[in-house]
């Protein structure tokens, strides 16, 4: 150890982001109303700066900072690029939205960005209360977002909710954490790893400090029977804190998982095998029950929540096939993750256009939108067809490329009931579309034209960029995702091996 | 010639399917240059299928224009391997024609037409996708591709059909046929896994089915894994091909959908469900095959008979030629459970003169409906008066469906008796029962609808279009050049189907 500034420059994109984050807060004070609009201009060129400086000072690193808290290693790296990509993403379909809809800007995009912070940390902290820090200062900004809709009811009632729940779910972490300290004493992944190879019978204290964990872990991902909160909290959020929910914290905890499960866990192989058993079921569960309930949603919104938690299944099934002689399932996870982000970040782009020209949210609005607004509508069609996993799209490949692993790996059980699990999501799937392309235009809402078509609002230039980077990436990942998996091998390989 | 050999299998892949994105960018309005773009788009593969199964070497046999394309290396192996045999090579000729005709034919859709060729040239690129990989992912991402469109094809271009006491609408249709092939696929995707995992476990995974088919050979997959893992393929692909009892989307499916939608959906995509039980279930999977054939055969005599008498109670005629594909898709299966080399090459002839055949039939009743909006046999009646070339052809179809000899159903069907009759006598017979049944509702057919009594109804009924017509012509021709000169198919066939048969 040589002392804390060692080595420090390495973490300059985290200062940046910091940096930028109060500073969005602080240039927001001084602008005038009307000016109000370069505020995501500068928190995008900050996010594009981040990422710059992360791809130019950080490839090829691959070290422990601080006696192994944080690893600046191509795995975090990685999912950094991930999460600044999301959270532009998220940032240019949105702004319209934030504009007509949110009141304090800036400290919505304050707040936006100390998340994406506090991912970046989760996702190279190797060590749990490093970890656990980095996912409060994530949870925390959300809980202000969600409820960010002052005047609207079910806003403050989804925020409220999600606080508690996420609260809660904190406690039980830490508690988790503590018991897990008490009887090992030590908190590093790669420690507690040690100790569990070294031991043939965990102690009750032991076991249930790792379960009271990914019980915490569990509540943040929303796993089934932890996912109540999800569903009320999606549906009352902003749409555009609804989408950063559902892609970006999901994304992170799975990084989190994935180094914590690698690094502390798979190493005590007779240990995790038992481990497995639990994970497979909980995964199993999810996606079934995900799926089964989205059938009877009639809002958009709530229909995505369960949706994403039918996807969580899938990926829990990756993370359960997790070992130390392969790095086909952290490929897999990694892999399903950005498809995962990639389709959601097309779907929701579109849903917020709709909402931006409509103010409305449910699925039987949607009728006609092929014929009034056929970017919105092809963006959505092909968005869906990739989250059911049909080919040309990133969702048939990510999820083949999943389930081949999860089957190679002895559970060609798990790998049936998710592939049964995604032809009941294929039904409620194609319900969306049957409202778009196969039903008459709705003429209640949009102006009708003298030749009786109706015409909704034109959805912004930034959001038809992002339906256009959204439409391209999809495609490319489910066409030719060679060199995203040579990438993303690079990666796992920092993790294992 | 040889530049074209190396990218001729890639080429009916690729170009449909860049087509397709392409045709995005034309007029939504407009409907006839995106038409002119498809008919050169699909003339063009036509071109391609022909110059492919030309090409097909039939005295070297074996696989031919095989090229492979990397596309994600260790550890999971997967690249696009393409190669054709003396099974595919006709197939990949039907797809070519028939899909040039379904392109032709839809000269009539008007209403969102940019949208309709997008989704029916992906379709078409998936067809021939399956035709011609050898690798189990792209089978089933071909596959799943064609499946694919046929929700919006059905859902928005489609028609309901009301039966007086209750409604089958086109969503009813569209949604039905897309849940249970894509039930079907959960089965099949499900055999995929377990036959990579299978391969993982014996140290090499690979998804590439010519590896596999040689690991099969080799004795390395147990006859326990064989028969768990062979029924999922043939209820799978089954269930594309019509299997009794999980075939009851076909005919809403078929009915529901628009003209060119229906020839590809009955005259080639039932094919892909055949195609696989040959080309997954009995190359990778003999010893499983081997055991499941007797139930499949069985299965194979219902699909005849039970769907020949359906067809005697339909009167919509669209719902006559749904159920008569049911029934002529029974004596693909039988043949190919015969597992005999003349029944498996009557199977595979069967196919592609169904094909034709079923095409023109739902080509000729879409232009009738497109002129009459009825397609009621009680109330249309002596067609042959007004619409002369329609009925024409409508009639040589359905002789040919009937068996008649000198059109291609004859030797197709004499192929697959003959190789049933060597190997199960009993359902033999109940299969030439089945074929007399056709002989009453196909005669019945025509007797009444078209050349019956003229209704004076249909006094100012037009005839066909030219482009119909010459569409008709050209089915026509090959279903009697096949029926006449039968050769140069018998051998391809017979050469692929040996080389399969040689791994039992």
């Amino acid at each position: 150890m040589s002392g804390l500034t060692a080595n420090i420059y390495l973490l300059t994109p985290e200062f940046i982001l910091a940096g930028l984050a109060l500073a969005v807060l602080a240039i927001d004070l001084f602008l005038p109303d009307d000016k109000k609009s370069i505020l995501p201009i500068l928190c995008i060129a900050g996010l594009v700066a981040v990422a710059l400086v992360s791809m130019m000072m950080l490839p090829g690193v691959n070290i422990s900072l601080y006696g192994g808290l944080l690893a600046i290693d191509a795995f975090s790296l990685f999912f950094k690029i991930v999460f600044l990509l999301i959270a532009i993403f998220i940032i240019l379909s949105s702004a319209q939205y934030i504009k007509q809809y949110l009141s304090h800007q800036g400290e919505f995009y304050g707040l936006l960005l100390f998340s994406v912070l506090g991912m970046n940390i989760m996702v190279q902290s190797r060590e749990l209360l490093t970890a656990y820090i980095a996912l409060e200062l994530l949870s925390f900004s959300l809980y202000v977002m969600v409820a960010y809709s002052l005047s609207n009811a079910k806003s403050n009632e989804a925020g409220l909710k999600y606080i508690i729940v996420g609260a809660f779910s904190s406690a039980v972490l830490l508690y988790g954490l503590s018991m897990l300290y008490g009887a090992t004493g030590v908190t590093k992944f790669a420690d507690i790893g040690l100790i569990l190879s070294g031991t043939t019978e965990l102690s009750p204290a032991l076991w249930v400090g790792i379960a009271l964990i990914f019980v915490g872990l569990g509540f943040k991902l929303s796993i089934v029977p932890f996912h109540m909160w999800a569903p009320d909290t999606y549906e009352g959020a902003p749409l555009p804190v609804t989408a950063y929910l559902a892609i970006a914290s999901k994304t992170a905890a799975f990084a989190l998982v994935l180094r914590f499960v690698c690094e502390g866990l798979i190493v005590a192989e007779a240990l995790w095998q038992d481990w497995q058993i639990i994970f497979a079921v909980l995964a199993a569960v999810s996606m079934l029950a995900g799926n089964l309930v989205a059938l009877a949603q009639t809002n958009m919104k709530r229909l995505m929540a369960y949706s994403s938690i039918g996807h969580i299944g899938y990926i829990l099934a990756g993370v359960t096939v997790l070992s130390a002689d392969s790095i086909v399932a952290v490929n897999s996870v990694s892999f399903y993750l950005v498809g995962y982000a990639a389709t959601n970040m097309l779907v929701f782009a579109a849903i917020i256009g709709f909402f931006n020209a409509t103010g409305k949210d449910n699925i039987s609005d949607l009728r006609g939108l092929a014929d009034t607004q056929p970017l919105l509508a092809a963006s959505i069609a092909i968005g869906l067809f990739s989250l059911a996993g049909l080919p040309i799209f990133a969702g048939f490949t990510v999820k083949f490329y999943l389930f081949a692993a999860v089957a190679s790996s002895g559970f060609l059980w798990l790998a049936g009931v998710a592939i049964i699990a995604s032809l009941i999501s294929l039904y409620y799937y194609l319900q969306i579309i049957r409202q778009m392309y196969i039903e008459g235009a709705d003429t209640s809402h949009g102006v009708a034209s003298t030749s009786g078509t109706v015409s909704l609002p034109k959805a912004p230039f930034s959001t038809t960029v992002v339906l256009g980077i959204g439409l391209v990436v999809v495609i490319w990942l489910g066409v030719y995702p060679g060199p995203l998996l040579e990438i993303i091998e690079f990666a796992s390989e920092a993790l294992i091996g | 010639m040889a530049a074209i050999d190396e990218i001729i299998l890639i080429s009916l892949i690729l170009i449909p399917l860049i087509a397709a994105i392409v045709a995005m960018v034309f007029p939504k309005d407009n409907p006839k240059p995106v038409w002119y773009f498809a008919i050169a788009v699909s003339a063009l593969t036509c071109l391609l299928s022909i110059i492919a199964f030309l090409g097909y070497d039939y005295s070297e046999g074996g696989y031919q224009f095989s090229r492979t394309y990397d596309w994600i290396g260790d550890p999971v192996n997967i690249s696009l391997a393409l190669a054709i045999d003396g099974i595919a090579a006709p197939l990949v000729l039907l797809n070519g024609i028939v899909l040039l005709g379904a392109v032709l034919i839809s000269q009539t859709i008007i209403h969102r037409s940019r949208d309709f060729f997008v989704l029916l040239l992906a379709l078409g690129s998936g067809v021939f996708g399956v035709f011609v990989v050898q690798d189990l992912f792209f089978l089933f991402f071909f596959y799943e591709l064609a499946v694919l469109p046929m929700y919006l094809l059905i859902g928005v271009w489609g028609s309901s059909t009301d039966f007086g006491t209750f409604l089958r609408t086109k969503e009813y249709g569209a949604m039905k046929l897309m849940l249970v092939l894509v039930g079907g696929s959960v089965l099949i995707w499900i055999g995929i896994l377990a036959l990579y995992a299978q391969s993982a476990s014996l140290g090499s995974p690979t998804f590439n089915m010519i590896e596999l088919a040689e690991l099969a050979q080799a004795g390395q997959f147990s006859q326990e894994f064989q028969k768990w893992i062979f029924p999922l393929f043939m209820i799978g692909f089954g269930i594309l091909a019509g299997l009794w009892p999980f075939h009851t989307w076909s005919p809403d499916g078929h009915v529901a959908a628009p003209t060119g939608v229906s020839m590809l959906h009955a005259g080639v995509l039932m094919k892909l469900g055949a195609f696989g039980i040959i080309r997954v279930g009995v190359m990778l999977l003999p010893e499983g095959a081997s055991a499941w054939m007797p139930i499949l055969i069985v299965l194979g005599t219902v699909n005849v008979v039970y769907g020949a008498i359906s067809a005697i109670s339909q009167h919509d005629l669209k719902y006559v030629i749904g159920y008569s594909s049911v029934s002529h898709m029974g004596y693909v299966i039988m043949g190919i459970a015969t597992l005999h080399p003349v029944g498996v090459t009557g199977a595979v002839l069967q196919m592609f003169s169904h094909g034709i055949m079923t095409a023109l039939m739902f080509a000729m009743v879409g232009s009738i409906y497109e002129r009459t909006h009825i397609r009621d046999t009680n109330v249309l009646n002596g067609l042959i008066k007004r619409m002369g070339t329609a009925s024409c052809f409508f009639a040589i179809a359905g002789l040919a469906s009937l068996g008649l000899p000198g059109l291609s159903g004859f030797i197709a069907e004499f192929m697959v008796f003959v190789g049933v009759f060597r190997t199960y006598l009993p359902l033999a017979i109940l299969a030439v029962i089945g074929a007399a049944i056709t002989a009453v509702y196909i005669l019945r057919l025509l007797a009444k609808t078209f050349f019956g009594e003229a209704d004076p109804r249909w006094e100012d009924l037009p005839d066909s279009s030219p482009v119909e017509k010459a569409v008709g012509a050209v089915f026509v021709a090959i279903l009697i050049v096949v029926g006449v000169w039968p050769a140069p198919l018998v051998r391809v066939i017979n050469i692929g189907v040996d080389s399969v048969l040689q791994g039992l």
